[in-house]
């Protein structure tokens, strides 16, 4: 069940550091190689003063090569802890988008390997940056290069009216066949219009301030199983597919809260057949 | 006075786009061809293709319908040139003022040339969403346009505001010719707005309307099925597509269309119902109309991807 209840709405600074670092990245792209230049500007922005280094086996990041719908790219993260070394954290960036983070993926079972489906809204040619962090602390990047799709292909609501009718159903899919002690992966879909700020209000004549999916937590069995912190670049109506192994009986609980202080919950009974 | 006149109506329209006249002089006297596809309705037929310099953003239909007192734009095309180039057309065949610039809905290949008809101070119509969905995308349609055709022709590009809003049902009347606009839920935009031409049964359906060129899903596949259903049934004999011939027998146009929209929300659900990804259905669904249309490798995808993320809400 969906129990939508509004707490103390808190202004959001989402909007406001969008528009400064748009500002900081035009200042960026004068430079001669933009990406890296870029790449340095959100390092020192999210990572100050850390060493990040290349991934190497222990994270992947799967993108399109184009965008084929600017408002819906499908990215997959997958990791490989191993060595006694566990990946307690990805974070996802789309570079070139004005506000870069779009997600922090927490895992408490890092040493777990985890595969994480999602999509992102693509303002641009970019690179998508996914960064872990381990067990030993370090930070670890992997990025794809994508190209943004032509024309018509914008990163914004096709259905606003829709969008915000919905707001705060949530979906789970779950494979047919679900065995006790197997990994599984499930998929949590959360209706919410997801709004950048940048979407205009012709009856009110003002920009619909930014308005998203903030934070994600996924219990099973009062267990942590993920945790995740979004931003405007997530996608509307954001899909989240996650890892989970499951026992013969259980409970997945999801609690999310936007930007506007709601806080949607929901829970599902998984039954799955005896490993054995 | 006549030699007056003619001088100084072009010299006008420079100081007012002078930064367009000095990058494309040469295409300054050069109207758009149009058809006249039933008396009074004139129909440019855009190219299949994706917008670039060489065709300066030519690749979507537009056109005017004349009355006895006034003129209607039924798009504007995809650049200001694109625009004055129809204006200049429009001066070919009549005098009589053009009072409605129609947009059929958001698309920067529709509406882009809106700005070529700030001198005649028409009334720019669209539907009561359209402002908000230009809006939500015209930085990204201003990049996009300054990547594809060049940064001197992107400067004149700028949003201009409906000045009409049609959120049911609108007459416009030109003189002894009424049109009927009607708005529609969200379809191929959230803001589609078609033009009926009473006179000669004449449907006006922008991009509702593909034909040959792939379509393009920017709202709802089920939405835009439901409302061809309803299209169908307009009292209408010939239909102006947004991408197609200048005109084609309604409803029978509609055929192709609807059977690939069928065939996308089919593959797609198919795809859902195995648990199966976005790139998965990409990689297969409707993949037998590639050799029926136009650019179906750069649509396809994006529109099998706009389907997945609205079918999984069913």
């Amino acid at each position: 069940m969906t129990t939508p209840h509004r707490t103390i709405r808190t202004l959001s600074g989402a909007a406001l550091a969008g528009a400064a670092w748009l500002c900081l990245g035009s200042a960026g792209a004068l430079a001669a190689s933009p990406q890296e230049e870029r790449w340095d500007l959100l390092r020192d922005m999210y990572f100050s003063g850390r060493t990040v280094e290349d991934a190497g086996p222990l994270l992947s990041l799967e993108a399109p090569k184009r965008a084929n719908d600017a408002a819906v790219v499908p990215i997959r993260i997958v990791t490989a802890p191993g060595n006694g070394v566990a990946v307690t954290a990805v974070h996802l960036i789309v570079d070139e988008n004005p506000v870069p983070m779009a997600a922090t993926f927490r895992f408490p079972h890092g040493d777990n390997p985890q595969a994480i489906d999602t999509r992102l809204r693509v303002n641009a040619y970019t690179n998508i940056t996914a960064v872990a962090e381990t067990s030993d602390g370090r930070l670890l990047r992997t990025t794809q290069f994508v190209k943004a799709s032509g024309g018509c292909s914008a990163p914004a609501l096709k259905n606003a009216q829709l969008a915000v009718a919905r707001m705060g159903k949530m979906k789970l899919n779950l494979p047919d066949s679900i065995v006790a002690g197997k990994p599984l992966t499930a998929q949590l879909l959360i209706s919410h219009p997801n709004y950048t700020g940048m979407q205009y209000d012709q009856i009110n004549y003002y920009f619909i301030p930014a308005h998203y999916v903030k934070t994600v937590a996924i219990r099973y069995n009062g267990q942590p199983v993920l945790d995740v912190q979004s931003d405007i670049s997530l996608s509307e109506d954001p899909s989240i597919h996650f890892s989970l192994v499951p026992e013969e009986q259980g409970t997945l609980e999801v609690t999310a809260e936007d930007s506007n202080g709601r806080v949607f919950q929901e829970s599902w009974p998984i039954r799955a057949n005896s490993g054995s | 006075m006549a030699a007056a006149a003619t001088f100084l109506r072009p010299s006008a329209r420079a100081a007012l786009a002078g930064v367009w006249l000095f990058w494309s002089a040469p295409a300054t006297a050069d109207p758009l061809p149009v058809f006249e596809v039933a008396p009074g309705v004139f129909v440019h037929a855009g190219r299949h293709e994706e917008t670039d310099e060489a065709n300066g953003g030519d690749i979507a239909n537009c056109g005017f319908i004349v009355g006895n007192d006034a003129v209607a734009v039924i798009d504007s095309g995809g650049s200001p040139t694109i625009g004055h180039r129809l204006r200049d057309a429009i001066r070919v065949h009549t005098d009589r003022p053009i009072r409605y610039v129609v947009n059929t809905h958001m698309h920067p290949d529709h509406a882009l040339g809106n700005v070529a008809f700030l001198p005649d101070r028409p009334d720019f119509v669209a539907h009561v969403r359209f402002q908000a969905a230009l809006a939500a995308r015209m930085d990204h349609y201003r990049q996009a346009f300054d990547d594809a055709v060049g940064t001197a022709a992107a400067t004149e590009v700028r949003l201009i505001p409906p000045t009409v809003v049609v959120t049911d049902r609108l007459e416009l009347d030109l003189g002894g010719r009424v049109l009927d606009l009607v708005a529609w839920p969200v379809a191929h935009t959230d803001n589609d707005l078609t033009v009926l031409d009473r006179q000669t049964r004449t449907l006006w359906a922008g991009d509702l309307l593909f034909m040959e060129r792939a379509p393009a899903i920017d709202g709802s596949v089920l939405g835009w099925l439901r409302t061809l259903d309803a299209l169908a049934a307009e009292p209408a004999t010939r239909v102006v597509p947004g991408h197609g011939p200048p005109s084609a027998p309604w409803p029978d146009a509609a055929v192709d269309l609807r059977r690939y929209l069928g065939r996308v929300v089919e593959g797609v659900r198919k795809v859902q119902a195995a648990h199966g990804t976005i790139q998965q259905a990409v990689d297969t669904v409707a993949a037998d109309e590639a050799p029926r249309w136009r650019l179906f490798d750069s649509y396809n995808p994006r529109n099998v991807t706009a389907a997945f993320a609205e079918l999984e809400w069913e």
